[in-house]
């Protein structure tokens, strides 16, 4: 076993979906011969030839017409769209068409397409590369959306991803790509596309995060240690569906709850997992529901970025107050 | 300055040329009904010419009977054709079972003809997935957001290209409205791109609802579009249907050869209204606008061919338009037949593999089904 970066991890799980089946194709914007913008499908297309990975023109929603049309003709598509932003201009593509177009048909036939596309704060990019922009993507029936917090499940989820006939939403945190390492197989597996995982256990206090914040709330709880706070953190993996067994039991365990996301606090995942928790379980919990959530303001200018995204302290300060309630 | 009026480039002039390569529409007979180009006309047999004129027939009753069932509330919403049926018939025919077709909303009659059934057309008119189900896989159902049909052509025709199929192209339809959205650019530019097999129609029918075609562009004919992606394009007289299926079938001929994608603009005018759902073209347009182009009625131009070629009479058409009509009868009772939708069924189509709370809703719906 390897160590790995999460990067790595993604390619590594890219390279093995390409080896196993002949039928699935990389495609996208500066994908081929660069490897994408971040490396991300570096030596793939020297490996696997220009006719499974290559570039297109500039346009995301031809990127999504392409990925749709290529499965009609039984390919197994895996587009990227080079920063989540970029995804408005393929709206259309994957809310309006692909996440219906198996329904459509009456399940006669299926579209299993693999958007991978990078977002989240932190690294100081330009405008629209950064936001967090699941909450369109997790109202769409029809369409899966994950997203890894680590190394071992970004490689395990993708490989998920892109066998599962139904398509999915792939997001991969820019902040990850390289900041953290993990103990990776080199070999085949899978991570499932629709459960969360509890990270640390814990017994007090229940803590629910994906992505970057995951790594934010394992640090609170690190913290909320040391004053004999025991907190459970979860990571959601997949933001729809989201896995309520895993939460509810934790919830059961604990009697308390705090809910993080990193995008604003309109918008909405955090607002799904606390009103599930509300519906089912109020009566196990001890204390109201905590949010963590970047305020509502339009994703901030690079500068500000750290002021604004929640991190460590934010969660260990709400979960104290939760816990003490 | 010191060279006059003399400039590096000469902007009205390149304005005033760019659409000199399409000044003069394929047209093989005229809207006299006068035989333009003999030579392309006696490649026809007499059959074939007759069986032109059938297809026409069938479409212009499809169309007055889908209006009466419309009036008498059994379709939902229907896009009407009449005044289209050269560019529609003339087009398909030229085209494959195995080519894979992308239709638009006014479409119906080309996916009849691809091979689905007149009672599933009804159906999808309706609400209904079976209207979505079609006995010729090689289709997709009605595209309602104009232009994704296009971007799924360069798809669609990507994929034939990668899967080596031998002699099988794409192929679209869109509007004059449809030209102006951006993925018409991207289908028609990633089509190119790929040098994939694809045949991109635009049925220049005048009308994007109440928006006429010189609103929706500066351009002098929708087919120069297609050069700017590097794609070879040609206007062509759509209430022809000899031209249509001429230049349909020399555009397939070229994209199956492996040389990229075509773009075709058919010259046609939709009759009447956009939809069956409210529109009124009264208020947006003419009677003087309108009547040079009923006078240049695909069917009235092909009868007068045929009628002098004395294999056509109005006994013969009249015989035609009963059975037709029969047949559309038919297929609206079958269509109304169709077994009620279930909720549940949405749920389990909705994912592969149900999501826990798609699980918990199949149950309760199926429970309530059950009822």
């Amino acid at each position: 076993m390897a160590k790995m970066t999460y990067i790595k991890a993604i390619t590594s799980g890219l390279d093995q979906v390409l080896n196993d089946d002949p039928k699935t194709l990389i495609f996208g914007e500066d994908v081929g011969k660069n490897g994408g913008v971040f490396r991300t499908t570096i030596g793939l297309q020297d490996k696997y030839g220009e006719d499974r990975v290559f570039d297109t023109p500039l346009a995301e929603s031809g990127i999504l017409g392409l990925a749709i049309g290529l499965s009609l003709t039984g390919w197994r598509p895996i587009p990227e769209i080079q920063f989540m932003g970029f995804t408005f201009e393929a709206m259309d593509g994957i809310v309006g068409q692909l996440a219906r177009d198996h329904y459509r048909f009456g399940g006669q036939k299926n579209f299993p397409v693999t958007v991978r596309t990078p977002f989240g704060g932190g690294t100081h990019t330009a405008e629209m590369h950064a936001d967090n922009l699941e909450n369109y993507f997790t109202s769409t029936p029809g369409l899966r959306v994950v997203t890894p917090a680590n190394p071992y499940d970004a490689k395990g989820l993708i490989i998920s991803a892109v066998e599962s006939d139904d398509p999915v939403l792939f997001m991969e945190n820019l902040k990850l790509y390289r900041s953290m390492k993990d103990e990776v197989p080199d070999e085949k597996y899978t991570v499932p596309l629709d459960s969360a995982k509890v990270v640390r256990e814990g017994s007090d206090i229940t803590i629910v995060a994906y992505s970057a914040e995951v790594n934010e709330s394992l640090t609170a709880a690190d913290a909320l240690a040391k004053d004999n706070i025991s907190a459970e953190v979860i990571d959601l993996r997949s933001l729809s569906p989201i896995d309520t067994d895993t939460i509810f039991a934790s919830i059961d365990k604990t009697h308390k709850v705090v809910v993080v996301q990193e995008a604003q606090r309109m918008a909405g995942v955090g607002a799904v997992v606390a009103s599930d928790i509300a519906e089912e379980k109020i009566m196990s919990l001890d204390a109201p529901i905590g949010r963590v959530a970047a305020p509502d303001s339009i994703y901030p200018f690079a500068q500000a970025e750290n002021d604004w995204i929640p991190n460590a302290d934010d969660i260990e300060a709400k979960a104290r107050e939760i816990a003490n309630y | 300055m010191a060279n006059g009026s003399k400039q590096i480039v000469d902007f009205a002039k390149i304005k005033a040329t760019m659409a000199d390569p399409y000044k003069h529409p394929v047209q093989v007979i005229d809207r006299e009904g006068k035989v333009v180009d003999p030579d392309t006309l006696a490649k026809y047999s007499d059959d074939q010419l007759v069986d032109f004129m059938k297809k026409m027939v069938w479409e212009r009753t499809l169309h007055e009977q889908t209006m009466n069932f419309s009036r008498q509330g059994r379709l939902g919403f229907y896009a009407p054709t009449a005044g289209e049926e050269a560019s529609e018939m003339g087009s398909v025919t030229a085209f494959k079972q195995q080519d894979f077709l992308l239709p638009a909303y006014r479409d119906l009659p080309q996916m009849i003809q691809h091979g689905t059934t007149v009672a599933k057309g009804f159906l999808w008119s309706k609400g209904h997935v079976q209207g979505n189900q079609h006995e010729n896989p090689n289709m997709l159902f009605p595209q309602i957001i104009i232009g994704a049909q296009y971007v799924e052509t360069a798809g669609v025709a990507l994929g034939i290209k990668k899967n080596g199929d031998e002699d099988r192209v794409a192929f679209v339809y869109t509007g004059d409205g449809g030209t102006s959205q951006g993925d018409w650019y991207e289908g028609v530019n990633f089509t190119s791109a790929f040098q994939a097999p694809a045949v991109f129609f635009v049925q220049n029918n005048g009308w994007a609802i109440s928006v006429p075609r010189y609103k929706q562009t500066g351009a002098e004919t929708l087919a120069q579009k297609a050069v700017a992606m590097g794609v070879p394009s040609v206007q062509v007289d759509g209430m022809d249907i000899v031209a249509v299926h001429e230049v349909s079938k020399a555009a397939r001929e070229f994209a199956a050869a492996g040389n990229g994608p075509v773009v075709i603009e058919t010259l046609t005018y939709r009759y009447g209204a956009h939809s069956s759902a409210g529109d009124d073209p009264s208020r947006y347009r003419t009677k003087e606008e309108e009547k040079p182009w009923f006078d240049a009625d695909p069917l009235i131009r092909m009868r007068k061919v045929l009628t002098d070629k004395g294999v056509w009479s109005q006994d013969q058409e009249d015989k035609l338009v009963d059975e037709y009509k029969d047949e559309f009868k038919q297929a609206m009772k079958e269509a109304e037949a169709a077994p009620a939708q279930k909720v549940s069924d949405f749920l389990k189509w909705t994912y592969n593999v149900p999501t826990p709370a798609v699980k918990k809703q199949i149950a309760e719906f199926e429970a309530k089904e059950s009822k």
